[in-house]
């Protein structure tokens, strides 16, 4: 999961994941390139890293021998994505959102970009990913296997639906925010993603360095909300004025 | 006019005040005070009771993600959910109650109030014929493989596909895959029809998909996707198996089949005997998951031979289904003092009858027996699978084994099913606690069956009450003779009555 940063300015929220085609030799648990654009620089920024003490779990290795089209895919044993961490405690995979502090009553029309997860290798990709409500999810099979996806959520309407050839695309939407809805397949009990849906374009996901940003906010006093899917939440109060980049370190507890 | 219009708004109102009252009533025990799945009962539940706070529905005729109609709820009330503790209410409760208690329902969440969620019934269309075909059910399995419903229900439908273990619902309690060869506990019905309907929409809440998008993105067709509906159907019987009280051991001229696939067996009537949790003696067990068994018996001049074959998921034990029985426990309250945890326990089945054929109509008690009045009882451990214990039950507590059985078991097991063989002398190695078998005699006889990838052992069990087992006698050679004596004998007095008819006529003409 190195470098995944989701960018967000000014409302866009723009994921552009490169075809198969264009990264050949891809493994199934390397991220998809990203290209993040920058449209403007108006307003403030929330800048950290995201860390843990203790020692993390390991994640548990895949037995993929029920599926030889996914298996070899890797040239070695994968392993579930629970806690990813990089050098010096960095934590990846946690989702960074603006809890509260956004001027009551403003809106933020849905992007028509959609949001893409993947199925491929049997693992979703990405593993932890925000989307606005609103904004198409597009899901893709790029396995030659059966999955289903289910999305289990409280305040969106939950859906199971199936995939059961590669190629195949599947969108929806989401009508109400929720940090997090729990996509998973029940064919494969391993494969887990998690999606922040938000009413706005504020929030990230830290990449392999613990990093995160959130950009284009306005000034006020916020307060952000960081969510791993093991680790639980952590929060952190930031005032910004003006276009200022203000840092937010937040550090988990392992356990 | 005015008078007929409001007569019609008040049976087409749903009071929301009268169906609390029948939902206190009626529902709560199960479905809680307040909706959430969490009555006083639901802790002995597998499944467990509807959660109506997410309203989220399995049976529908909307879309995955979609809220139900009122149609869809109605039938779930009216007709129950097959294979679950939900009874059907349709003979209940009258039609104005039924209608007040699902407009209560729908107030335990939010998603009703939301206009912009209004459902809408997915347009089905009619089965294509032939549906019982060769042609029809071979394109019915084609899409069964290549669409992947081997992954859950396994490659004859048993319910035993790969990921069967790992499966669960929204909330996280454990969750069989159907087992398709019994479409009589299907939740939403067991007809073509209905499976069909499952397909479309999928069962939200639980692992089962909606298949709609492959007609959408034309991976398939209508049609085909019938097909499979009509390929599931054909796994099961045309109609639910009937209990029959009497199992017949016909008299075989051949040597006994030990063997659990043994030819001989395809030519011997089978009788389905359903199993429930025993639920009478701590600790009890509300999620048998042995749903029945089906029994065969023959015998020859000095030997039966009894085969009980039935659907299990797993070959236990099973290391995979270890998670499944941790989920297990954690959903269903446990009467134990102390909370077990999840280990490695076998399958096994027991074949009981009584310690000597019953002169009268008592019998032993049928839970084992009791400390004064012992029951004699095969047993079969899925770790030994070609040895048989024989003893004497006591009580669910005790099972003294005899030290010379005189009994053989052979088993298989396949995608699914068990299939266990029992033999022995129809004469007794000791008639004081070993029955011995006589032709032309009602021989009590009943079942119980463990499932230990479902946490099952001891107490924890599915069983059976008394049947009997009838062993035929030899039909003795009066029987063919007979009738053929009474033609005969017919035959003369008719020609004779003819014969003297016809002399009686020429007697005539000659005058």
């Amino acid at each position: 999961m190195t470098g995944r940063i989701f960018s967000v300015v000014g409302g866009m929220f723009l994921l552009t994941v490169c075809s198969k085609g264009a990264a050949p030799a891809r493994e199934p648990g390397a991220p998809p390139a990203v290209t993040t654009t920058e449209t403007s620089a108006a307003g403030g920024t929330i800048t950290g890293k995201i860390k843990f003490t203790g020692t993390a779990p390991r994640n548990p290795a895949i037995d993929m021998s029920e599926e030889a089209a996914c298996k070899s895919k890797y040239k070695t044993t994968p392993t579930e994505e629970n806690v990813v961490a990089g050098p010096a405690n960095a934590l990846a995979n946690v989702f960074v959102y603006v809890k509260s502090g956004l001027p009551a009553g403003q809106t933020y029309p849905a992007p028509t970009t959609p949001v893409v997860i993947d199925q491929d290798g049997c693992r979703y990709h990405p593993h932890v990913f925000g989307i606005q409500v609103g904004q198409p999810l597009e899901i893709r099979n790029s396995d030659p296997v059966l999955h289903n996806i289910k999305a289990v959520a409280k305040q969106n309407r939950p859906f199971n639906i199936s995939q059961p050839t590669a190629g195949m695309k599947t969108s929806r939407t989401f009508s109400a925010a929720e940090v997090m809805v729990n996509l998973q397949c029940n064919v494969h009990g391993w494969m887990h993603s998690f999606l922040g849906v938000r009413p706005d374009p504020f929030y990230a996901v830290s990449g392999a360095d613990g990093s995160f940003t959130i950009t284009g906010l306005p000034p006020g006093t916020y307060t952000i909300e960081a969510w791993h899917e093991k680790f639980g939440t952590q929060t952190a109060t930031v005032t910004i004025a003006g276009t200022e980049t203000k840092t937010a370190n937040l550090t988990f507890a392992a356990h | 006019m005015i008078s007929a219009l409001v007569l019609v708004t008040l049976l087409v109102t749903q009071d929301t005040t009268a169906g609390k009252v029948v939902y206190t009533k009626w529902c709560a025990g199960c479905h809680g005070d307040q909706g959430a799945g969490d009555g006083a009962a639901a802790k002995h539940m597998m499944p467990p009771p509807r959660d109506f706070t997410g309203a989220l529905y399995q049976i529908r005729s909307t879309a995955s993600g979609n809220l139900p109609t009122d149609a869809d709820l109605m039938r779930s009330i009216d007709e129950g959910l097959h294979g679950t503790a939900m009874p059907g209410w349709k003979a209940r409760l009258s039609d104005r109650e039924r209608r007040d208690v699902l407009a209560y329902i729908k107030t335990f969440s939010t998603f009703f109030a939301d206009t912009t969620l209004r459902p809408q019934p997915l347009q089905f269309g009619g089965a294509p014929s032939g549906g019982t075909g060769d042609e029809a059910l071979r394109v019915g399995r084609q899409f069964f493989d290549s669409i992947g419903c081997r992954k859950c229900h396994g490659d004859l439908g048993r319910g035993d596909g790969p990921s069967s273990p790992t499966l669960k619902d929204d909330a996280g309690h454990p969750i069989f895959a159907a087992d398709l060869h019994q479409n009589w506990l299907f939740n939403g019905g067991g007809s073509a029809e209905d499976i069909y309907h499952r397909l479309r929409t999928g069962l939200d809440g639980t692992p089962m998909p909606s298949f709609s998008d492959l007609i959408d993105q034309k991976f398939l067709t209508e049609t085909e996707l019938w097909r499979l509906a009509q390929y599931v159907r054909s796994l099961s019987p045309a109609e639910p198996p009937a209990v029959r009280d009497v199992i017949h051991a016909p008299l075989i001229g051949r040597a006994l089949p030990h063997a659990p696939d043994d030819s001989a067996w395809a030519a011997v009537d089978a009788y389905w005997f359903p199993l429930v949790g025993q639920v009478i003696r701590k600790g009890r067990w509300f999620a048998p998951a042995v749903t029945g068994v089906s029994v065969q018996a023959v015998h020859t001049a000095d030997s039966i031979a009894l085969r009980v074959t039935w659907d299990d998921r797993s070959a236990s034990p099973d290391t995979a289904w270890l998670g499944h029985v941790g989920r297990v426990f954690a959903s269903l309250e446990q009467d134990e003092a102390t909370v077990e945890q999840p280990a490695l326990w076998p399958d096994q089945i027991a074949v009981q009858f009584p310690v000597t054929i019953p002169t009268g109509m008592e019998r032993p008690y049928f839970l084992m027996g009791s400390s004064s009045a012992p029951v004699y009882q095969w047993r079969w451990v899925s770790t030994e699978r070609a040895a048989a214990a024989a003893g004497l039950a006591r009580g669910l507590e005790r099972f003294d084994p005899v030290s010379n059985p005189g009994v053989g078991a052979q088993a298989v097991f396949d995608r699914g099913q068990w299939r266990v063989v029992f033999t022995r002398a129809l004469a007794s190695p000791d008639t004081a606690s070993q029955l011995p078998f006589r032709t032309g005699r009602a021989i009590p006889v009943a079942f119980f069956a463990w499932d230990g990838s479902n946490g099952e052992h001891g107490t924890r069990m599915a069983i059976s009450t008394w049947y009997f087992l009838a062993l035929d006698e030899p039909v003795p050679a009066r029987v063919f003779i007979s009738p053929v004596l009474a033609m005969m004998l017919t035959l003369g007095l008719g020609m004779l009555v003819v014969w003297r008819a016809q002399q009686k006529t020429s007697f005539r003409r000659q005058q």
